[in-house]
């Protein structure tokens, strides 16, 4: 089909949508056309405004102004189910999947049918035909919970379509898959687009665009910077500048550099999550002083409950973690602390600062106890000021003064605030969890910067990240972490990436290991 | 001391912890935690008792406690599920509601002389058979007889209906629910009301069947919590919560017979003659309660058991992140 060609007729519309939240304008005017059988990329960074307009079509969020159309006919939508009506479907960036139950019940769940009782096993056949005839192959009586996070969406996209759902709205889809993974979520979209159906693709990443969309519009702070422009005839380059605001180099400067000592010693760690399930399963891996080394993996596959063991906030099963050639796991965080850990969380909010304390309170969490902030039994307030004050001019903390709640700080304010802190200790180990998420261009670059003088600086730094070309960028050595497992380990060069290697973690990704890729690599080549 | 005897009046006692307790397994698979069954369940009994003494009727009576306890409880649902409040706070104070609110109402009932009480009688056939026969099917309370029947039905209704699977889904994933249309505030406002007739349930099971007459505080003494403590126990499972609701029956009331002025195996009875044995063993079925409230009251702990997800979490749309 030609989705490109002016004539098509048009599966939604909306104009003029206006959505507030206090304090943010997430949604400034924005003017959005999706055609019949079009796959339609909806691109911006982090926070502009893409989940929001798509949760108002979705039903979930009512609009402030503006109008939908839905195949021509004006709709008001008060809720998801108005919407799910008109044949809109949404598969959200958090799966909203219930765990405890199977693939069928999730599908029905919220539907007139069947009325009363459920027998389940008559709907478990419709469900598995229905995947079969859009190739979406998932076992409708396994749990979700068992299920991995690819099948998860396979079954988002069976509960829309088993509603009859028209348009399908896909939130950062590709966000929690493996490069393999993402090919076939492609071809997938590409077979429904081709059946009829129309396709909103939600994405901050331009290489994407170019390879599944007909059409592209972005969002910048709320407003749109193109509408609907044909994805064939724009460069990644001028998207990025749509996209940001301005000329972007995605180069990230890192040096060839040799490798020192071993600081962290991981080894045949074994650890349960909070669900009291084997998270680590006998892990191993070490990183060397002046080195960045990755870990690549897809969401939920042990990496915080690694991160929380290295930094002594879970509990090891079996194993060890040395820093220093000193045994930190199963100790209190301060032993660690004490010899060289610091830790940036995945969560910035809540572990990593608080949320109320001023940002003198929160730089000085961690070197209170010593002087000169320490005396005696009391804190020297007015050092911890002036501490904070160096800190807020020598990490380019925008904030109005130094007592104000990190609560009130952007996302990548608060995130020089955690760095700040945890730098100036001048550890020689850092642990950093998705440290760029949710940050916007200009912030991740002064994330990249900071990680990259710890390493010139002779600290150990362990990256973990689910973004594969952040890791690649920063990263000397990727691990590749699968259930708790290292499936392998890779050297990455300094300048772009090879194909083998990316192809290589990504089945790492799914479970092959590094050795399997290498017999079958001679096999096919012998 | 027949235990013959011990266990049919345990089943009859148990049946009051088996109405709260199926009641707080179905707020709390809405994901509303209620701490207030022991209120409500004063509020019925006292409902009960003196509405059958005005009408005569004790089947009015019934239906007026769980109408009581179950508008009771929408205080709890108004303050958990619509303003968003911490629900373990709410639970408290709503205890303590019910408690006044019956204490006042109550007075000088306990001096209101006999009342129509519900019917007892055995069930042919069932009857006849060996031990369970005279345990469970002989001059039982119809109340009794319920609670055997509504226990396999809300079984049923929670794990193989359409309501029960939203139900589910809404204790554990509410946005899940919600983003299908479903209405959470509504189901939980509607499991949080029959939470609260189930429990004023209960209270008329005692004030009418199983310990007729109105006793103030004691008539319920600590049961509502008992039944909350049964409800982790039990894993959030009726069937569960209905074995767990009879062996406390029968423990409560082997503790009472204990005391009686006995030979136990030949010797004196130590639990007549020193009555700090038996305070002692009355206590038991609070210490559990208070080590399984205690220990439930642990998030981590908590997921294991398999607790709803979103227990004691209000929900609140549209917010990031989970
Ligand atoms: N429920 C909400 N409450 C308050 N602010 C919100 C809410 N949802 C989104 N926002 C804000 O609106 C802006 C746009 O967010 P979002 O639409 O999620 O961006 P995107 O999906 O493009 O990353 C952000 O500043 C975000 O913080
Ligand atoms: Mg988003």
């Amino acid at each position: 089909m030609n989705a490109t060609n002016n004539s098509f007729p048009l599966a939604v519309e909306m104009k003029g949508i206006v959505k507030r939240f206090p304090g943010v304008l997430a949604n400034d005017h924005v003017d959005f056309e999706l055609r019949v059988g079009e796959i339609h990329a909806l691109l911006g960074e982090n926070g502009a405004g893409k989940s929001t307009l798509m949760n108002i079509l979705a039903g979930l969020y009512k609009q402030d102004a503006g109008i939908i159309k839905v195949k021509g006919k004006r709709l008001e939508f008060s809720s998801p189910r108005d919407a799910i009506k008109a044949g809109i479907g949404m598969v959200h960036q958090h799966f909203m999947l219930v765990p405890s139950q199977t693939v069928t019940e999730n599908i029905l769940l919220g539907l007139d049918e069947p009325r009363f009782l459920m027998r389940l096993s008559e709907y478990d056949k419709k469900i598995a035909d229905l995947g079969d005839s859009y190739g979406l192959k998932v076992d409708p009586r396994a749990k979700i919970w068992q299920l991995s996070v690819g099948e998860q969406q396979r079954v988002e996209l069976l509960k829309m379509l088993y509603r009859g759902a028209d348009v399908l709205v896909m939130d950062e889809p590709t966000a929690v898959l493996a490069p393999q993974e993402i090919e076939v979520l492609f071809d997938t979209l590409r077979s429904m687009a081709a059946q009829g159906k129309s396709v909103i693709f939600i994405s901050h990443k331009l290489h994407e665009v170019s390879s599944i969309a007909d059409r592209v519009s972005v969002l910048r702070r709320g407003k749109a910077t193109a509408s609907g422009e044909p994805a064939k005839g724009v460069t990644k380059q001028q998207l990025a500048s749509m996209m940001v605001g301005r000329e972007v180099v995605l180069f990230v400067d890192r040096k060839p550099k040799q490798a020192g000592n071993v600081i962290l010693d991981v080894k045949d760690v074994h650890a349960e999550n909070d669900k009291g399930l084997p998270a680590l399963r006998g892990l191993s891996l070490n990183v060397r002083a002046g080195e960045i080394v990755g870990i690549a993996g897809v969401a939920g596959n042990g990496q915080i409950e690694l991160s929380q063991v290295i930094a002594g906030m879970r509990k090891c099963k079996q194993g060890d973690v040395t820093l220093n050639g000193e045994k930190v796991s199963n100790r209190d965080t301060l032993y660690g602390i004490e010899h060289g850990m610091s830790y940036v969380p995945e969560d910035r909010t809540h572990v990593g600062s608080s949320p109320n304390l001023s940002v003198t309170d929160n730089v000085i969490m961690k070197n209170y106890r010593k002087a000169p902030i320490s005396k005696g039994s009391l804190l020297d307030m007015n050092a911890a000021s002036k501490f904070a004050q160096q800190l807020k001019e020598a990490y380019d903390i925008i904030v109005p003064t130094v007592n104000t709640p990190v609560r009130l700080l952007s996302g990548g304010n608060l995130q020089r605030v955690i760095l700040a802190r945890e730098i100036s200790g001048t550890p020689n180990f850092m642990v950093a969890v998705q440290p760029t998420r949710g940050l916007d261009v200009g912030a991740i670059e002064g994330v990249h910067r900071l990680l990259l003088t710890q390493r010139e600086a002779d600290a150990a730094v362990l990256l973990i990240s689910e973004e594969l070309e952040e890791l690649l960028a920063l990263s000397d050595r990727v691990y590749v972490i699968y259930e708790g497992k290292i499936m392998g380990e890779v050297q990455v060069g300094v300048g772009e990436p090879d194909e083998r290697l990316l192809e290589a973690i990504g089945l790492m990704m799914t479970g092959t290991s590094l050795e399997q890729i290498q017999n079958e690599g001679v096999a096919a080549h012998g | 001391m027949d235990p013959i005897v011990i266990l049919q009046a345990g089943v009859a006692s148990g049946t009051v912890l088996l109405f709260a307790a199926l009641g707080e397994v179905f707020a709390e698979r809405s994901g509303v935690l209620n701490l207030g069954v022991e209120g409500m369940m004063l509020i019925g009994a006292m409902t009960a008792f003196s509405t059958t003494i005005a009408t005569g009727n004790p089947w009015i009576g019934v239906l007026a406690a769980m109408i009581a306890a179950g508008l009771l409880s929408q205080i709890h649902a108004f303050i958990a599920v619509t303003l968003q409040a911490d629900q373990v706070v709410s639970g408290l104070a709503l205890t303590m509601v019910g408690a006044g609110i019956s204490l006042v109402l109550g007075e000088g009932l306990s001096k209101a002389g006999t009342v129509s009480l519900l019917p007892n009688f055995s069930i042919p056939w069932l009857s006849a058979l060996p031990v369970l026969g005279p345990i469970f099917f002989t001059k039982q309370s119809i109340l009794v007889y319920l609670g055997y029947l509504m226990t396999p039905l809300a079984w049923y209704y929670i794990n193989h209906t359409r309501p029960g699977l939203h139900l589910r889904a809404v204790g554990e994933y509410p946005a899940a629910a919600d983003a299908l249309g479903i209405n959470v505030f509504r189901l939980r406002y509607a499991y949080i009301f029959v939470g609260g007739a189930l429990a004023g349930l209960a209270g008329a099971t005692i004030s009418l069947a199983v310990a007729p007459g109105w006793f103030s505080e004691l008539t319920t003494g600590g049961q509502g919590w008992i039944a909350v403590g049964l409800v982790i126990f039990a894993q959030w499972d009726p069937i569960r919560a209905a074995i767990g609701s009879y062996a406390f029956g029968a423990l409560r009331r082997l503790i009472l017979d204990i005391q009686a002025p006995l030979l136990l195996f030949g010797v004196d009875n130590p639990f007549y003659y020193n009555p700090y044995f038996s305070f002692f063993l009355q206590m038991l079925p609070y210490a559990f309660t208070v080590i399984v409230l205690v220990i439930g009251s642990r998030e981590a702990v908590r997921k294991r058991l398999g607790a709803p997800a979103a227990l004691g979490e209000p929900y609140i749309r549209g917010e990031r992140g989970k």
